[in-house]
Protein backbone atom coordinates (compact mmCIF):
# COMPACT_ATOMS: atom_id res chain seq x y z
CA UNK A 1 0.00 0.00 0.00
CA UNK A 2 2.80 2.35 0.96
CA UNK A 3 4.51 1.58 -2.31
CA UNK A 4 1.45 2.56 -4.27
CA UNK A 5 1.13 5.89 -2.47
CA UNK A 6 4.78 6.71 -3.07
CA UNK A 7 4.42 5.79 -6.70
CA UNK A 8 1.33 7.93 -7.07
CA UNK A 9 3.01 10.93 -5.46
CA UNK A 10 5.98 10.47 -7.77
CA UNK A 11 3.76 10.41 -10.84
CA UNK A 12 1.89 13.53 -9.71
CA UNK A 13 5.12 15.47 -9.10
CA UNK A 14 6.62 14.36 -12.39
CA UNK A 15 3.46 15.36 -14.21
CA UNK A 16 3.48 18.80 -12.55
CA UNK A 17 7.12 19.33 -13.56
CA UNK A 18 6.42 18.32 -17.14
CA UNK A 19 3.43 20.69 -17.10
CA UNK A 20 5.68 23.51 -15.82
CA UNK A 21 8.11 22.89 -18.67
CA UNK A 22 5.31 22.83 -21.22
CA UNK A 23 3.96 26.13 -19.84
CA UNK A 24 7.43 27.64 -20.23
CA UNK A 25 7.70 26.47 -23.83
CA UNK A 26 4.16 27.65 -24.60
CA UNK A 27 5.03 31.12 -23.29
CA UNK A 28 7.99 31.30 -25.67
CA UNK A 29 5.80 30.06 -28.51
CA UNK A 30 3.09 32.59 -27.65
CA UNK A 31 5.53 35.51 -27.67
CA UNK A 32 7.07 34.44 -30.97
CA UNK A 33 3.73 33.83 -32.71
CA UNK A 34 2.35 37.16 -31.45
CA UNK A 35 5.38 38.92 -32.89
CA UNK A 36 5.12 37.08 -36.21
CA UNK A 37 1.35 37.54 -36.42
CA UNK A 38 1.45 41.28 -35.83
CA UNK A 39 4.90 42.07 -37.19
CA UNK A 40 5.20 40.30 -40.52
CA UNK A 41 2.30 42.25 -42.05
CA UNK A 42 4.27 45.48 -41.75
CA UNK A 43 7.49 44.13 -43.26
CA UNK A 44 8.31 45.95 -46.48
CA UNK A 45 11.26 47.61 -48.15
CA UNK A 46 10.09 50.97 -46.76
CA UNK A 47 10.86 49.83 -43.23
CA UNK A 48 14.54 49.55 -44.13
CA UNK A 49 14.84 52.42 -46.59
CA UNK A 50 12.79 55.19 -45.02
CA UNK A 51 13.33 57.08 -41.78
CA UNK A 52 10.64 57.59 -39.14
CA UNK A 53 8.01 60.03 -40.36
CA UNK A 54 4.83 61.62 -39.01
CA UNK A 55 1.84 59.29 -38.88
CA UNK A 56 0.17 58.62 -42.22
CA UNK A 57 3.19 59.42 -44.39
CA UNK A 58 4.67 55.93 -44.89
CA UNK A 59 7.67 56.19 -42.62
CA UNK A 60 10.14 53.42 -41.90
CA UNK A 61 12.62 52.56 -39.21
CA UNK A 62 15.93 53.22 -41.00
CA UNK A 63 17.26 55.76 -38.49
CA UNK A 64 16.25 53.53 -35.58
CA UNK A 65 17.95 50.48 -37.10
CA UNK A 66 21.14 52.42 -37.88
CA UNK A 67 21.05 54.03 -34.43
CA UNK A 68 20.81 50.65 -32.72
CA UNK A 69 23.65 49.26 -34.88
CA UNK A 70 25.89 52.26 -34.17
CA UNK A 71 25.29 52.38 -30.43
CA UNK A 72 25.52 48.62 -30.02
CA UNK A 73 28.78 48.56 -32.00
CA UNK A 74 30.40 51.40 -30.04
CA UNK A 75 29.16 50.00 -26.73
CA UNK A 76 30.65 46.60 -27.60
CA UNK A 77 33.94 48.05 -28.85
CA UNK A 78 34.39 50.06 -25.63
CA UNK A 79 33.12 47.44 -23.21
CA UNK A 80 34.81 44.32 -24.61
CA UNK A 81 38.50 45.25 -24.06
CA UNK A 82 37.78 46.46 -20.53
CA UNK A 83 35.79 43.33 -19.75
CA UNK A 84 38.54 41.11 -21.19
CA UNK A 85 41.21 42.88 -19.15
CA UNK A 86 39.20 42.48 -15.95
CA UNK A 87 38.55 38.82 -16.75
CA UNK A 88 42.27 38.36 -17.43
CA UNK A 89 43.12 39.96 -14.10
CA UNK A 90 40.73 37.62 -12.28
CA UNK A 91 41.95 34.47 -14.03
CA UNK A 92 45.69 35.15 -14.35
CA UNK A 93 46.75 37.76 -11.79
CA UNK A 94 44.30 38.07 -8.94
CA UNK A 95 44.43 34.51 -7.68
CA UNK A 96 42.30 34.16 -4.59
CA UNK A 97 43.23 37.49 -3.02
CA UNK A 98 40.62 39.57 -1.25
CA UNK A 99 40.73 42.28 -3.89
CA UNK A 100 40.11 39.85 -6.74
CA UNK A 101 37.16 38.20 -5.02
CA UNK A 102 35.79 41.69 -4.36
CA UNK A 103 36.11 42.53 -8.07
CA UNK A 104 34.49 39.24 -9.08
CA UNK A 105 31.67 39.88 -6.63
CA UNK A 106 31.03 43.44 -7.80
CA UNK A 107 31.14 42.37 -11.43
CA UNK A 108 28.57 39.64 -10.77
CA UNK A 109 26.30 42.12 -9.00
CA UNK A 110 26.63 44.57 -11.90
CA UNK A 111 25.67 41.72 -14.24
CA UNK A 112 22.17 41.66 -12.77
CA UNK A 113 21.88 45.29 -11.68
CA UNK A 114 18.83 47.17 -13.02
CA UNK A 115 19.82 48.62 -16.38
CA UNK A 116 17.64 51.68 -15.82
CA UNK A 117 20.04 52.75 -13.05
CA UNK A 118 22.99 52.55 -15.42
CA UNK A 119 21.04 54.94 -17.64
CA UNK A 120 20.55 57.36 -14.73
CA UNK A 121 24.26 57.05 -13.88
CA UNK A 122 25.37 57.99 -17.40
CA UNK A 123 22.79 60.78 -17.39
CA UNK A 124 24.43 62.24 -14.29
CA UNK A 125 27.97 61.58 -15.52
CA UNK A 126 27.79 62.48 -19.23
CA UNK A 127 24.46 63.97 -20.30
CA UNK A 128 24.20 66.74 -17.69
CA UNK A 129 27.84 67.95 -17.93
CA UNK A 130 27.75 67.77 -21.75
CA UNK A 131 24.50 69.70 -21.76
CA UNK A 132 22.42 67.30 -23.83
CA UNK A 133 21.41 63.79 -24.79
CA UNK A 134 23.75 62.10 -27.22
CA UNK A 135 24.44 58.86 -29.07
CA UNK A 136 27.78 58.75 -27.30
CA UNK A 137 26.10 58.73 -23.89
CA UNK A 138 23.84 55.89 -25.07
CA UNK A 139 26.84 53.92 -26.28
CA UNK A 140 28.64 54.41 -22.96
CA UNK A 141 25.60 53.22 -21.00
CA UNK A 142 25.54 50.07 -23.16
CA UNK A 143 29.31 49.63 -22.66
CA UNK A 144 28.78 49.56 -18.90
CA UNK A 145 26.31 46.69 -19.43
CA UNK A 146 28.75 44.83 -21.69
CA UNK A 147 31.66 44.85 -19.22
CA UNK A 148 30.39 42.35 -16.58
CA UNK A 149 29.14 39.91 -19.23
CA UNK A 150 32.54 39.80 -20.93
CA UNK A 151 34.34 39.64 -17.55
CA UNK A 152 32.42 36.52 -16.65
CA UNK A 153 33.01 34.59 -19.88
CA UNK A 154 36.65 35.69 -20.22
CA UNK A 155 37.48 34.48 -16.72
CA UNK A 156 35.60 31.21 -17.16
CA UNK A 157 37.23 30.52 -20.52
CA UNK A 158 40.77 31.38 -19.38
CA UNK A 159 40.36 29.05 -16.42
CA UNK A 160 39.51 26.19 -18.77
CA UNK A 161 42.91 26.44 -20.47
CA UNK A 162 45.30 23.80 -19.15
CA UNK A 163 48.29 25.04 -17.14
CA UNK A 164 50.57 22.84 -19.26
CA UNK A 165 49.85 25.05 -22.27
CA UNK A 166 50.98 28.12 -20.35
CA UNK A 167 54.05 26.30 -19.05
CA UNK A 168 54.99 25.16 -22.54
CA UNK A 169 54.87 28.74 -23.79
CA UNK A 170 56.74 30.05 -20.76
CA UNK A 171 59.42 27.36 -21.21
CA UNK A 172 60.08 28.73 -24.69
CA UNK A 173 60.95 32.04 -23.04
CA UNK A 174 57.71 33.89 -23.65
CA UNK A 175 56.98 36.56 -21.06
CA UNK A 176 53.68 36.31 -19.20
CA UNK A 177 51.85 38.91 -21.25
CA UNK A 178 52.80 37.14 -24.46
CA UNK A 179 51.67 33.80 -23.03
CA UNK A 180 48.30 35.37 -22.23
CA UNK A 181 47.81 37.33 -25.43
CA UNK A 182 49.25 34.89 -27.95
CA UNK A 183 48.43 31.55 -26.35
CA UNK A 184 45.59 31.88 -23.85
CA UNK A 185 43.46 34.39 -25.75
CA UNK A 186 43.86 32.34 -28.89
CA UNK A 187 42.85 29.13 -27.15
CA UNK A 188 39.88 30.85 -25.47
CA UNK A 189 38.85 32.79 -28.57
CA UNK A 190 35.58 30.98 -29.30
CA UNK A 191 34.47 31.17 -25.69
CA UNK A 192 35.24 34.86 -25.40
CA UNK A 193 33.48 35.51 -28.72
CA UNK A 194 30.43 33.75 -27.31
CA UNK A 195 30.45 36.12 -24.36
CA UNK A 196 30.78 39.13 -26.64
CA UNK A 197 27.90 37.94 -28.84
CA UNK A 198 25.70 37.37 -25.78
CA UNK A 199 26.56 40.89 -24.66
CA UNK A 200 25.64 42.25 -28.11
CA UNK A 201 22.32 40.40 -27.94
CA UNK A 202 21.66 41.83 -24.50
CA UNK A 203 22.39 45.48 -25.27
CA UNK A 204 20.72 45.52 -28.70
CA UNK A 205 17.34 45.12 -26.99
CA UNK A 206 17.96 47.48 -24.06
CA UNK A 207 15.46 50.31 -23.79
CA UNK A 208 15.57 51.71 -20.27
CA UNK A 209 19.20 52.94 -20.20
CA UNK A 210 18.78 54.67 -23.56
CA UNK A 211 15.76 56.70 -22.42
CA UNK A 212 18.05 58.90 -20.31
CA UNK A 213 21.12 58.91 -22.53
CA UNK A 214 20.52 58.87 -26.29
CA UNK A 215 16.83 59.78 -25.78
CA UNK A 216 15.66 58.77 -29.25
CA UNK A 217 15.38 60.92 -32.33
CA UNK A 218 12.64 60.88 -34.94
CA UNK A 219 14.86 62.60 -37.49
CA UNK A 220 17.83 61.24 -39.39
CA UNK A 221 21.02 61.74 -37.39
CA UNK A 222 24.19 59.72 -36.98
CA UNK A 223 26.00 62.41 -35.04
CA UNK A 224 27.30 61.00 -31.77
CA UNK A 225 26.88 64.34 -30.02
CA UNK A 226 23.18 64.62 -30.79
CA UNK A 227 20.22 62.53 -29.62
CA UNK A 228 20.17 59.25 -31.50
CA UNK A 229 17.29 56.95 -32.41
CA UNK A 230 17.30 53.27 -31.52
CA UNK A 231 14.91 50.44 -32.33
CA UNK A 232 13.78 49.70 -28.74
CA UNK A 233 13.14 53.36 -27.87
CA UNK A 234 11.30 53.95 -31.17
CA UNK A 235 9.20 50.84 -30.54
CA UNK A 236 8.41 52.19 -27.07
CA UNK A 237 7.35 55.58 -28.43
CA UNK A 238 5.32 54.11 -31.31
CA UNK A 239 3.55 51.28 -29.50
CA UNK A 240 1.89 53.71 -27.10
CA UNK A 241 0.71 56.03 -29.86
CA UNK A 242 -2.82 56.30 -31.22
CA UNK A 243 -1.86 55.95 -34.88
CA UNK A 244 -2.41 52.58 -36.54
CA UNK A 245 0.59 52.86 -38.86
CA UNK A 246 2.93 53.74 -35.96
CA UNK A 247 1.65 50.81 -33.92
CA UNK A 248 2.18 48.55 -36.93
CA UNK A 249 5.77 49.83 -37.26
CA UNK A 250 6.28 49.18 -33.56
CA UNK A 251 5.32 45.52 -33.99
CA UNK A 252 7.48 45.17 -37.08
CA UNK A 253 10.38 46.73 -35.18
CA UNK A 254 9.71 44.39 -32.26
CA UNK A 255 9.85 41.42 -34.64
CA UNK A 256 13.14 42.68 -36.13
CA UNK A 257 14.84 43.26 -32.79
CA UNK A 258 13.68 39.92 -31.36
CA UNK A 259 14.76 38.02 -34.47
CA UNK A 260 18.17 39.73 -34.30
CA UNK A 261 18.62 39.11 -30.60
CA UNK A 262 17.57 35.45 -30.75
CA UNK A 263 19.67 34.79 -33.87
CA UNK A 264 22.75 36.30 -32.20
CA UNK A 265 22.08 34.16 -29.14
CA UNK A 266 21.79 30.97 -31.16
CA UNK A 267 24.96 31.77 -33.14
CA UNK A 268 26.78 32.35 -29.86
CA UNK A 269 25.67 28.96 -28.54
CA UNK A 270 26.62 27.16 -31.76
CA UNK A 271 30.04 28.80 -31.64
CA UNK A 272 30.64 27.55 -28.12
CA UNK A 273 29.40 24.07 -28.97
CA UNK A 274 31.55 23.94 -32.10
CA UNK A 275 34.68 24.73 -30.08
CA UNK A 276 34.16 21.91 -27.62
CA UNK B 1 81.90 37.28 -27.82
CA UNK B 2 80.34 36.12 -24.59
CA UNK B 3 79.83 39.71 -23.54
CA UNK B 4 78.05 40.46 -26.79
CA UNK B 5 75.70 37.51 -26.27
CA UNK B 6 74.92 38.63 -22.74
CA UNK B 7 74.25 42.12 -23.97
CA UNK B 8 71.95 40.65 -26.60
CA UNK B 9 69.82 38.79 -24.07
CA UNK B 10 69.77 41.85 -21.86
CA UNK B 11 68.56 43.96 -24.71
CA UNK B 12 65.94 41.44 -25.55
CA UNK B 13 64.82 40.95 -21.98
CA UNK B 14 64.42 44.62 -21.20
CA UNK B 15 61.43 45.36 -23.44
CA UNK B 16 59.70 42.11 -22.48
CA UNK B 17 59.96 43.06 -18.83
CA UNK B 18 58.50 46.42 -19.68
CA UNK B 19 55.78 44.62 -21.62
CA UNK B 20 54.96 42.47 -18.62
CA UNK B 21 54.86 45.46 -16.32
CA UNK B 22 52.64 47.44 -18.66
CA UNK B 23 50.26 44.53 -19.20
CA UNK B 24 50.03 43.76 -15.49
CA UNK B 25 49.41 47.40 -14.69
CA UNK B 26 46.70 47.59 -17.36
CA UNK B 27 44.77 44.54 -16.14
CA UNK B 28 45.11 45.69 -12.52
CA UNK B 29 43.80 49.11 -13.49
CA UNK B 30 40.81 47.52 -15.25
CA UNK B 31 40.10 45.46 -12.15
CA UNK B 32 40.15 48.60 -10.04
CA UNK B 33 37.94 50.27 -12.65
CA UNK B 34 35.11 47.81 -11.93
CA UNK B 35 35.20 48.71 -8.24
CA UNK B 36 35.31 52.41 -9.08
CA UNK B 37 32.40 51.94 -11.49
CA UNK B 38 30.18 50.52 -8.76
CA UNK B 39 31.21 53.28 -6.38
CA UNK B 40 30.58 55.91 -9.05
CA UNK B 41 27.08 54.57 -9.79
CA UNK B 42 26.13 54.68 -6.11
CA UNK B 43 27.68 58.11 -5.61
CA UNK B 44 26.11 59.67 -8.70
CA UNK B 45 22.63 58.47 -7.72
CA UNK B 46 23.12 59.61 -4.14
CA UNK B 47 24.47 63.05 -5.07
CA UNK B 48 21.66 63.47 -7.61
CA UNK B 49 19.08 62.53 -5.01
CA UNK B 50 20.62 64.65 -2.24
CA UNK B 51 18.36 67.71 -2.74
CA UNK B 52 15.30 65.46 -2.39
CA UNK B 53 16.70 63.69 0.68
CA UNK B 54 17.57 67.10 2.22
CA UNK B 55 14.16 68.55 1.48
CA UNK B 56 12.02 65.64 2.67
CA UNK B 57 14.33 63.83 5.08
CA UNK B 58 13.36 60.33 6.15
CA UNK B 59 9.79 61.25 5.25
CA UNK B 60 10.72 60.74 1.61
CA UNK B 61 10.65 56.99 2.16
CA UNK B 62 7.41 56.93 4.16
CA UNK B 63 5.38 59.58 2.34
CA UNK B 64 2.78 58.44 -0.17
CA UNK B 65 2.41 61.88 -1.77
CA UNK B 66 3.56 62.45 -5.31
CA UNK B 67 2.39 65.89 -6.32
CA UNK B 68 4.47 67.64 -9.00
CA UNK B 69 2.23 70.73 -8.78
CA UNK B 70 2.89 71.31 -5.08
CA UNK B 71 6.45 69.96 -5.43
CA UNK B 72 5.88 67.28 -2.81
CA UNK B 73 7.40 63.90 -3.52
CA UNK B 74 7.36 60.65 -1.56
CA UNK B 75 8.67 57.21 -2.38
CA UNK B 76 6.33 54.96 -0.40
CA UNK B 77 3.91 54.14 -3.24
CA UNK B 78 6.69 53.16 -5.61
CA UNK B 79 8.62 51.19 -3.00
CA UNK B 80 5.42 49.33 -2.09
CA UNK B 81 4.64 48.67 -5.77
CA UNK B 82 8.17 47.45 -6.44
CA UNK B 83 8.20 45.06 -3.50
CA UNK B 84 4.68 43.68 -3.91
CA UNK B 85 5.00 43.01 -7.64
CA UNK B 86 8.41 41.36 -7.23
CA UNK B 87 7.37 39.18 -4.31
CA UNK B 88 4.14 38.10 -6.03
CA UNK B 89 6.15 37.39 -9.17
CA UNK B 90 8.41 35.07 -7.17
CA UNK B 91 5.43 33.27 -5.66
CA UNK B 92 4.26 32.51 -9.19
CA UNK B 93 7.68 31.90 -10.75
CA UNK B 94 9.43 29.69 -8.20
CA UNK B 95 7.19 26.58 -8.52
CA UNK B 96 7.32 26.76 -12.32
CA UNK B 97 11.06 27.38 -12.40
CA UNK B 98 11.63 24.53 -9.97
CA UNK B 99 9.52 22.24 -12.15
CA UNK B 100 11.50 23.17 -15.24
CA UNK B 101 14.84 22.71 -13.47
CA UNK B 102 13.72 19.35 -12.06
CA UNK B 103 12.52 18.25 -15.47
CA UNK B 104 15.78 19.29 -17.12
CA UNK B 105 18.05 17.57 -14.60
CA UNK B 106 16.18 14.36 -13.77
CA UNK B 107 13.21 13.67 -16.00
CA UNK B 108 13.95 14.75 -19.55
CA UNK B 109 15.44 12.23 -21.96
CA UNK B 110 19.03 13.22 -22.74
CA UNK B 111 18.32 14.16 -26.34
CA UNK B 112 15.62 16.61 -25.22
CA UNK B 113 17.66 18.35 -22.50
CA UNK B 114 19.67 20.63 -24.71
CA UNK B 115 16.83 21.91 -26.94
CA UNK B 116 14.47 22.51 -24.03
CA UNK B 117 17.27 24.11 -22.00
CA UNK B 118 18.12 26.37 -24.92
CA UNK B 119 14.48 27.33 -25.37
CA UNK B 120 14.27 28.36 -21.71
CA UNK B 121 17.46 30.39 -22.08
CA UNK B 122 16.07 32.09 -25.19
CA UNK B 123 13.08 33.14 -23.11
CA UNK B 124 15.60 34.99 -20.93
CA UNK B 125 17.15 36.67 -23.96
CA UNK B 126 13.95 38.31 -25.23
CA UNK B 127 14.20 42.06 -24.58
CA UNK B 128 12.11 43.47 -21.77
CA UNK B 129 10.15 45.83 -24.02
CA UNK B 130 8.90 42.85 -26.05
CA UNK B 131 7.48 41.34 -22.86
CA UNK B 132 5.77 44.66 -22.26
CA UNK B 133 4.11 44.76 -25.68
CA UNK B 134 3.20 41.09 -25.57
CA UNK B 135 1.84 41.45 -22.03
CA UNK B 136 -0.23 44.45 -22.99
CA UNK B 137 -1.58 42.71 -26.07
CA UNK B 138 -2.10 39.16 -24.77
CA UNK B 139 -2.11 39.05 -20.95
CA UNK B 140 -4.00 42.29 -20.23
CA UNK B 141 -7.14 41.30 -22.20
CA UNK B 142 -7.10 37.80 -20.69
CA UNK B 143 -6.82 39.28 -17.21
CA UNK B 144 -9.39 42.03 -17.79
CA UNK B 145 -12.03 39.96 -19.54
CA UNK B 146 -11.68 36.50 -18.06
CA UNK B 147 -9.59 36.05 -14.94
CA UNK B 148 -10.27 39.26 -12.99
CA UNK B 149 -14.10 39.31 -13.38
CA UNK B 150 -14.18 35.64 -12.43
CA UNK B 151 -12.00 36.09 -9.33
CA UNK B 152 -13.87 39.23 -8.25
CA UNK B 153 -17.17 37.36 -8.55
CA UNK B 154 -15.87 34.31 -6.74
CA UNK B 155 -14.02 35.79 -3.76
CA UNK B 156 -14.41 39.56 -3.99
CA UNK B 157 -17.21 39.55 -1.40
CA UNK B 158 -15.39 37.55 1.26
CA UNK B 159 -14.34 39.90 4.07
CA UNK B 160 -10.62 40.72 4.45
CA UNK B 161 -9.33 38.42 1.68
CA UNK B 162 -11.89 39.89 -0.69
CA UNK B 163 -10.30 43.32 -0.30
CA UNK B 164 -7.30 42.02 -2.22
CA UNK B 165 -9.47 41.22 -5.21
CA UNK B 166 -11.78 44.18 -5.62
CA UNK B 167 -12.30 47.01 -8.02
CA UNK B 168 -13.02 47.26 -11.72
CA UNK B 169 -11.27 44.63 -13.87
CA UNK B 170 -9.06 46.91 -15.97
CA UNK B 171 -6.68 44.12 -16.91
CA UNK B 172 -3.72 46.28 -15.99
CA UNK B 173 -2.49 46.53 -12.42
CA UNK B 174 -0.34 44.90 -9.77
CA UNK B 175 -1.43 41.32 -10.50
CA UNK B 176 -0.76 41.62 -14.23
CA UNK B 177 2.64 43.19 -13.61
CA UNK B 178 3.47 40.33 -11.24
CA UNK B 179 2.52 37.78 -13.90
CA UNK B 180 4.70 39.42 -16.55
CA UNK B 181 7.59 39.68 -14.07
CA UNK B 182 7.14 36.03 -13.15
CA UNK B 183 7.37 35.00 -16.80
CA UNK B 184 10.51 37.12 -17.18
CA UNK B 185 12.35 35.71 -14.16
CA UNK B 186 11.35 32.05 -14.66
CA UNK B 187 14.19 31.40 -17.13
CA UNK B 188 16.79 33.00 -14.84
CA UNK B 189 15.72 31.01 -11.80
CA UNK B 190 15.24 27.79 -13.77
CA UNK B 191 18.65 27.99 -15.48
CA UNK B 192 20.45 28.76 -12.21
CA UNK B 193 18.59 26.01 -10.35
CA UNK B 194 19.44 23.53 -13.09
CA UNK B 195 23.13 24.40 -12.82
CA UNK B 196 22.90 24.08 -9.04
CA UNK B 197 21.13 20.69 -9.24
CA UNK B 198 23.83 19.50 -11.64
CA UNK B 199 26.45 19.98 -8.93
CA UNK B 200 25.02 17.13 -6.84
CA UNK B 201 27.47 14.21 -7.07
CA UNK B 202 25.80 11.44 -9.11
CA UNK B 203 26.87 8.84 -6.56
CA UNK B 204 24.54 10.38 -3.94
CA UNK B 205 21.59 10.18 -6.27
CA UNK B 206 22.49 6.71 -7.46
CA UNK B 207 22.74 5.47 -3.87
CA UNK B 208 19.24 6.76 -3.19
CA UNK B 209 17.89 5.22 -6.38
CA UNK B 210 19.64 2.01 -5.37
CA UNK B 211 17.70 2.03 -2.10
CA UNK B 212 14.50 2.17 -4.12
CA UNK B 213 13.72 5.88 -3.95
CA UNK B 214 11.43 7.35 -6.58
CA UNK B 215 12.64 10.29 -8.69
CA UNK B 216 10.64 12.71 -6.57
CA UNK B 217 12.06 11.24 -3.36
CA UNK B 218 15.60 11.64 -4.70
CA UNK B 219 14.81 15.25 -5.50
CA UNK B 220 13.22 15.92 -2.11
CA UNK B 221 15.58 14.05 0.18
CA UNK B 222 18.91 14.22 -1.68
CA UNK B 223 19.08 17.01 -4.22
CA UNK B 224 17.11 19.69 -2.36
CA UNK B 225 18.84 19.28 1.03
CA UNK B 226 22.24 19.19 -0.69
CA UNK B 227 21.58 22.38 -2.69
CA UNK B 228 19.21 24.19 -0.31
CA UNK B 229 21.33 27.29 0.22
CA UNK B 230 22.06 27.74 -3.47
CA UNK B 231 18.42 27.19 -4.41
CA UNK B 232 17.54 30.15 -2.19
CA UNK B 233 20.38 32.03 -3.89
CA UNK B 234 18.83 31.37 -7.31
CA UNK B 235 15.47 32.64 -6.06
CA UNK B 236 17.14 35.79 -4.74
CA UNK B 237 18.76 36.24 -8.15
CA UNK B 238 15.27 36.18 -9.67
CA UNK B 239 14.09 38.70 -7.07
CA UNK B 240 17.00 40.99 -7.94
CA UNK B 241 15.99 40.83 -11.58
CA UNK B 242 12.33 41.49 -10.87
CA UNK B 243 12.97 44.52 -8.64
CA UNK B 244 14.65 46.58 -11.34
CA UNK B 245 12.59 45.51 -14.33
CA UNK B 246 11.38 48.61 -16.13
CA UNK B 247 9.87 48.47 -19.58
CA UNK B 248 7.61 45.44 -19.21
CA UNK B 249 6.16 46.73 -15.94
CA UNK B 250 5.61 50.21 -17.37
CA UNK B 251 3.31 48.73 -20.02
CA UNK B 252 1.02 46.78 -17.72
CA UNK B 253 0.95 48.21 -14.18
CA UNK B 254 -1.48 51.06 -14.87
CA UNK B 255 0.82 53.76 -13.45
CA UNK B 256 -0.95 55.68 -10.71
CA UNK B 257 0.52 57.41 -7.67
CA UNK B 258 -1.73 55.73 -5.11
CA UNK B 259 -1.30 52.62 -2.98
CA UNK B 260 -3.91 50.13 -4.09
CA UNK B 261 -5.14 47.62 -1.53
CA UNK B 262 -6.57 45.50 -4.34
CA UNK B 263 -4.09 43.41 -6.31
CA UNK B 264 -6.14 44.20 -9.41
CA UNK B 265 -5.69 47.94 -8.86
CA UNK B 266 -3.11 50.06 -10.68
CA UNK B 267 0.10 51.17 -9.01
CA UNK B 268 3.65 51.98 -10.05
CA UNK B 269 7.16 50.78 -9.29
CA UNK B 270 10.37 52.72 -8.77
CA UNK B 271 11.63 51.75 -12.21
CA UNK B 272 8.34 52.54 -13.96
CA UNK B 273 7.88 55.95 -12.35
CA UNK B 274 11.47 56.90 -13.20
CA UNK B 275 10.99 55.87 -16.83
CA UNK B 276 7.63 57.64 -17.16
CA UNK B 277 8.25 60.86 -15.23
CA UNK B 278 11.80 61.50 -16.39
CA UNK B 279 10.82 63.27 -19.64
CA UNK B 280 8.80 65.81 -17.59
CA UNK B 281 11.60 66.47 -15.12
CA UNK B 282 13.85 69.33 -16.20
CA UNK B 283 17.51 69.23 -15.17
CA UNK B 284 18.03 70.69 -11.70
CA UNK B 285 14.40 70.34 -10.64
CA UNK B 286 13.33 68.86 -7.33
CA UNK B 287 11.36 66.26 -9.27
CA UNK B 288 14.45 65.01 -11.10
CA UNK B 289 16.28 64.87 -7.81
CA UNK B 290 13.41 62.83 -6.35
CA UNK B 291 13.65 60.40 -9.26
CA UNK B 292 17.39 60.03 -8.72
CA UNK B 293 16.74 59.48 -5.02
CA UNK B 294 14.27 56.74 -6.01
CA UNK B 295 17.00 55.28 -8.22
CA UNK B 296 19.37 55.31 -5.26
CA UNK B 297 16.81 53.47 -3.11
CA UNK B 298 16.27 50.89 -5.87
CA UNK B 299 20.01 50.42 -6.19
CA UNK B 300 20.41 49.83 -2.47
CA UNK B 301 17.53 47.31 -2.39
CA UNK B 302 18.64 45.36 -5.44
CA UNK B 303 22.31 45.50 -4.44
CA UNK B 304 21.50 43.91 -1.09
CA UNK B 305 19.34 41.22 -2.73
CA UNK B 306 21.91 40.44 -5.43
CA UNK B 307 24.79 40.44 -2.95
CA UNK B 308 22.98 37.90 -0.76
CA UNK B 309 22.15 35.86 -3.86
CA UNK B 310 25.81 35.68 -4.92
CA UNK B 311 26.88 34.85 -1.39
CA UNK B 312 24.47 31.91 -1.31
CA UNK B 313 25.31 30.69 -4.83
CA UNK B 314 29.06 30.93 -4.43
CA UNK B 315 29.72 27.56 -2.76
CA UNK B 316 27.96 25.65 -5.55
CA UNK B 317 28.57 27.64 -8.70
CA UNK B 318 31.91 29.14 -7.68
CA UNK B 319 30.71 32.55 -8.74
Amino acid sequence: MLGRRRKRRNIVMEALCIAATIIGLLLLASILTTLLWLGVGGLSATVFTSVTKPPGSHGGLLNAIIGTLVQTAIGTVIGTPIGMMVGTYLAEYGGSSFISSAIRYVSDVLLSAPSILIGLFIYQLIVQPMGGFSGLAGSLALAVIVIPIVVRTTEDMLRLIPVSLREAAAALGAPKWKVIVLVCYRAARDGIMTGVLLAVARIAGETAPLLFTSLGNLNWSISLTRPMASLPVTIYQYSGSAFADWVQLAWTGALLITAGVLATNIIARLLLRGSR
Amino acid sequence: MQQAAALGTLRRRLPTNVGDAVFAAAVRASGAFVLILLGAIIMSLFIGGLPAFRRFGVGFITSTDWDPVKQIFGAAVSIYGTLITSVLALVLAVPLAFGIAFYLTELAPTWLRRPVGTAVELLAAIPSIIYGMWGFFVIVPVMGQIIEPWVIDAIGDIPVIGNLFQGPPFGTGIATAAIILAIMVIPFIAATMRDVFDTVPPVYKESAYGLGCTTWEVMRSIVLPYTRVSVIGSIMLGLGRALGETMAVTFVIGNTDRISTSLFGPSNTIASIVALEFPESPAGSLKLSSLLALGFILFVISFIVLAISRLLLRPRLGA
